[in-house]
């Protein structure tokens, strides 16, 4: 194989599958579960980042390390 | 072939604290990580920590007595005093699952024991998030508040470390392993990055990028870790047989709390480690033109469609460049090459990350459960959707740092965790056993053990070594210079003829462990 197919094309052969734990939903269910999830954290922060961003971002100061 | 090796992750975290000191002031950062270090092992129950006033064995090369040792006794028995003083110069504790617990710096910092798999290493890097909990709710306990984010950098231009270490052979060339993971520690962070919002050292320019380092990375090999960081610390301590061993020491990565993306990180660079000693040839012939700058180039890019050029003209995405060192790992895997085993966990990696790199190429957003960066990407776009917020606006800012927060209450991705939109590799279970617990198969069993069965007569410990006190008050120390040795099939009938160090000294002498 030429160093040109060697990063561009892909293989057919079958590579070793992870065993999901549990079947995977279909994309379009998955996603609006995730949206659902993201949205339900959202709604319980938004009223503490509202009032109290701009002091803890500036606030947060750190020393470098390694 | 396997991924499997001796490894461990080393986190610095960041800390914040409400606290002030009678003038007023608020507390410095090293006194926070002090106060830290010395509630986990006060708050610990007996024999899961050492005391704090114990001390860390530095003198890996010395025999037998040694003078720092002898002097961390004297330290130890004035120890209530000192923790009075607070002194958070000596806070220090190794704890019964083999880490180190301590003040590097002006973090407290997590440094697992040393584990055998890609797996065991997320567990125990797991288990360090329980450590730093535990530690704040001591504090808490007492009225002194303090936050913990496991995170890399402050946005402002200080950044802080995780280190990984893998175990290699002393026969590969250190010129081989360098030249060699530079590229794929470059495209790394595709699939292992935390995510990050700002774009520069002190994120000058508005933006999310994929790793939390890339920005910090000065570069390409050197020996520094905290100022003008390199791809490739050159750094040669191994912790083991000198002659034998070299532990590759490898400061780029980020510290994630998702964990495939954490499997992916030392599963993907254990396995290219693997190629690098099996069959250097196999190994993908790529030579960056300017790496530093490719770092930079990739993490940058959320849509993972920008290229780098290499010395021979081609233009690779991150993405083609993990591609060709999957391809050249799974060759060697499945394939069957010379020494190489596919086993239960290299199959979980190499499917793993399998399965990422092909869902990132057609649909990034499909990996959110998995990839951390991506991850937080969809929760920040989601907000900022909602909110009609800018990446500069303060409240994805917050965000982006409340992300790292290790209380379950407050951090964003342990919210996500525990409503099950980040996939588990290691259940709460697996994880309070890796506080509680050493790993069996390498030599934190022992030092973990020790901790456990003997804490007040350990005068000090490192990786290598765990200074003991004999019934005539001598310090003596035990060699462990082998990481797969002093396991428990070795030493656990051992420990458990003997209760008290003195005996066991004799005959560990004779056994030279």
């Amino acid at each position: 194989m030429s160093e040109q197919q060697k990063f561009t094309s892909r293989r057919d052969d079958a590579a070793p599958e992870p065993e999901p734990a549990v079947p995977p939903a279909a994309p379009q269910a998955q996603h609006a579960e995730r949206d659902a999830a993201l949205d339900s954290l959202l709604d319980e922060i938004d009223g503490v980042l509202e009032t109290n961003a701009q002091e803890f971002v500036h606030n947060f100061v750190q020393k470098g390390g390694q | 072939m396997t991924v499997r090796r001796v490894m461990g992750i080393e986190t610095e975290l960041g800390i914040t604290s409400d606290q002030v000191d009678a003038q007023g002031r608020p507390l410095t950062p090293m006194l926070l990580s002090g106060q830290v270090v010395q509630a986990y092992a006060a708050g610990a129950h007996a024999g899961a920590a050492l005391p704090t006033g114990s001390g860390w064995d530095y003198a890996d090369e010395t025999p037998l007595r040694d003078a720092r040792g002898y002097e961390m006794a004297r330290a130890l028995a004035d120890r209530s005093q000192l923790t009075d003083v607070e002194d958070p110069t000596i806070a220090n504790t190794v704890l019964a699952n083999g880490a180190r617990f301590y003040v590097d710096h002006a973090h407290p910092e997590y440094s697992s024991p040393e584990v055998t798999s890609p797996t065991e290493a997320v567990r125990y890097d797991r288990a360090g998030e329980q450590v730093a909990l535990a530690a704040a709710r001591t504090l808490a306990g007492r009225g002194q508040q303090v936050r913990l984010y496991k995170n890399n950098v402050d946005g402002k231009g200080a950044s802080y470390g995780t280190h990984e270490n893998y175990l290699v052979p002393r026969t590969v060339p250190f010129e081989r392993i360098a030249r060699d993971l530079i590229p794929f520690l470059v495209a790394r962070p595709v699939i292992a990055g935390a995510g990050r919002v700002g774009l520069g050292q002190t994120s000058e320019r508005p933006g999310f990028q994929l790793s939390q380092r890339a920005d910090y990375l000065e570069a390409e090999v050197g020996l520094e870790t905290t100022l003008r960081r390199p791809i490739i610390n050159t750094r040669d301590e191994p912790h083991a047989t000198p002659h034998l061993w070299r532990r590759l020491h490898v400061i780029v990565g980020d510290a994630t709390m998702a964990d495939v993306t954490t499997l992916l990180a030392v599963g993907s660079l254990s396995a290219v480690l693997r190629l690098l000693e099996t069959d250097p040839g196999a190994v993908p012939d790529v030579t960056l033109r300017a790496p530093v700058a490719a770092a930079q180039v990739i993490s940058h890019d959320p849509t993972l469609r920008a290229t780098v050029e290499t010395l021979d003209g081609r233009h690779l995405t991150g993405l083609d460049l993990l591609e060709a060192h999957l391809e050249a790992v799974e060759e060697a895997a499945v394939g069957g090459h010379e020494g190489w085993v596919l086993d239960e966990e290299t199959r979980l990696v190499l499917g793993r990350w399998r399965t990422v790199l092909d869902a990132l190429r057609v649909d990034p957003a499909s990996c959110a459960a998995q990839v951390e960066w991506v991850a937080k990407l969809s929760l920040l776009e989601r907000f900022r959707d909602r909110a009609g917020a800018a990446w500069d606006d303060p409240r994805v800012q917050a965000m982006d740092i409340q992300w790292h927060d290790l209380d379950p209450a407050r951090g964003l991705a342990l919210r996500l965790r525990a409503a099950g939109q980040l996939e588990r590799l290691v259940d709460d279970a697996a994880i309070a056993a890796a506080v509680a617990e050493p790993p069996a198969d390498t030599r934190a069993w022992f030092r973990g053990e020790v901790v456990r069965r003997f804490g007040t007569d350990v005068r000090a410990a490192s990786w290598d070594s765990v200074v003991l006190l004999d019934e005539r008050g001598r310090v003596r120390r035990v060699q462990l210079p082998e990481p797969t040795s002093a396991t428990r099939e070795q030493t656990a009938a051992l420990l458990d003829r003997h209760t008290r160090t003195a005996s066991l000294l004799t005959e560990l002498v004779s056994e030279d462990v």
